[in-house]
């Protein structure tokens, strides 16, 4: 049997971490960018673009992301793409973040006074020149701060593809664990890793809210 | 050749499917419940407990809220048995959904219980109530009044994320998803539908709540 000494499990976890981190970047960007393309929908003036969108967040928001990963790890072999932990968990993630990220930018765009699309428009603006000059940029600054909270849970969320297979961070602790039978310790340092990369953004986030307050 | 979806199996799978529902429901039920008086404990102990008490519920806080729920439950069910404590399955989902939702919870009562305005509270005293009367009798039920659909929206969010109990084999709706598909071999058809079961159970949990919310908090309760 491997012998593990204390060091050899710090080192591999960390290294598994890596992959932690890389799929949070990843589902943060892909979702933000998906996130927009259904803002834009959601903010749309057609009752039918609208209620689409309201439907896509719903059921994402409605759904554990449990079985929104087992359908993306399932579903995807079907359409034809070769499946691999990685294309779904970073698929699924994306298509997540997407949903909570829209929800909460449209809570920025509601929260503008009505003079701001009226400025806006008695400059002689088109609407899209509205929402990238005058509307956007001010829905993102004021929710600056659920951003921030959305992306430590979306780290969070990330123990989860360990399920559907995908080498992070729970994944690898779990064949440590298999290998050590120390489960108080491994888990443990998996904790602290986790708390290590959210703490700093709950305490950022907690930042942005007390300076928005005041 | 394309694939086609087959939900033939689905007659002789609902009995399972609405046994691992009940299984979440009571999962989620009892969460609610014991979550709902640890976080009013855990609130009131975090505004006027003493001094070490503020300090350990607010580190309890930070730590549950900075980790993955999924990673409390492993170390719950397979950490804790090292200590001498060894727990059923289901207890120990219980108890890390409850020491989860907990920490959120308090958060959010604490949040309730600072918006009752501080007059309340004298006026109860000068009428001659307890301390302990006015915090139970006045300022709780507005607290909660206040923060009746933020503790809604975590009730409905613990519920989703139950689904995880699955891995350490609580025979609930995921786990039941699970056996399912391997029987089967119709994996995308079984989670497609036990992912429509979870949507009505979220919509269901809301409308539950929001009634008795109404029915034991009064009218304005959304």
């Amino acid at each position: 049997m491997i012998e593990f000494t204390f060091w050899d499990i710090v080192r591999n976890l960390l290294l598994a971490a890596r992959w932690t981190v890389l799929l949070s970047l990843a589902a943060f960007i892909g979702g933000a960018l998906v996130g927009l393309v259904v803002l834009f929908f959601r903010i749309a003036k057609n009752k039918w673009v609208k209620r689409i969108a309201s439907g896509y967040i719903a059921l994402f928001q409605g759904t554990p992301l449990l079985m929104q990963l087992f359908l993306m790890f399932f579903g995807l072999p079907m359409l034809g793409l070769r499946i691999e932990p990685w294309t779904a968990a970073a698929l699924g993630l994306t298509f997540f973040a997407s949903a909570y990220l829209a929800e909460i930018w449209r809570s920025g765009v509601d929260a503008l006074p009505r003079g701001q699309w009226d400025a806006g428009a008695s400059l002689g603006l088109h609407y899209l020149q509205e929402l990238r000059l005058i509307i956007l940029p001010q829905a993102f600054a004021i929710t600056r701060a659920p951003t921030v909270g959305f992306l430590v849970q979306l780290i969070k969320s990330t123990a989860l593809t360990s399920i559907i297979g995908f080498e992070e961070l729970v994944r690898t602790s779990n064949a440590i664990n298999n290998a050590t039978f120390e489960p108080f310790k491994v888990y443990g340092l998996v904790a602290l890793i986790f708390f290590a990369l959210c703490f700093p953004l709950t305490q950022y986030a907690r930042r942005l809210e007390r300076v928005a307050a005041r | 050749m394309g694939y086609s979806l087959d939900f033939g199996w689905l007659a002789g799978a609902a009995g399972a499917i609405a046994r691992g529902a009940a299984t979440t429901v009571l999962l989620i039920a009892v969460t609610t419940l014991v979550g709902t008086v640890l976080s009013i404990l855990g609130a009131a102990g975090k505004r006027n407990g003493p001094k070490p008490l503020q300090l350990a519920i607010a580190t309890y806080v930070e730590v549950m809220r900075n980790t993955p729920f999924l990673v409390q439950l492993f170390f719950i069910f397979f950490g804790l048995p090292s200590l001498g404590v060894r727990l059923d399955p289901i207890l120990a989902a219980m108890l890390a959904m409850t020491l989860n939702m907990a920490a959120y919870t308090i958060e959010i009562v604490g949040a309730g219980l600072d918006a009752v305005p501080r007059g309340q509270t004298e006026a109860a005293l000068a009428l001659g109530l307890r301390p302990r009367q006015v915090f139970i009798k006045i300022v709780l039920p507005q607290a909660l009044k206040v923060i009746y659909p933020a503790l809604t929206s975590q009730i409905v969010i613990m519920m989703l994320e139950s689904a995880v109990v699955s891995q350490i084999a609580v025979r609930e709706l995921t786990y039941e998803a699970d056996m399912l598909q391997a029987r089967t071999f119709r994996a995308f058809e079984t989670y497609l539908v036990v992912t429509m079961v979870y949507l009505g159970l979220s919509m269901g949990l809301r409308r539950l709540l929001v009634a008795g919310g109404r029915r034991a908090l009064g009218a304005g309760v959304s």
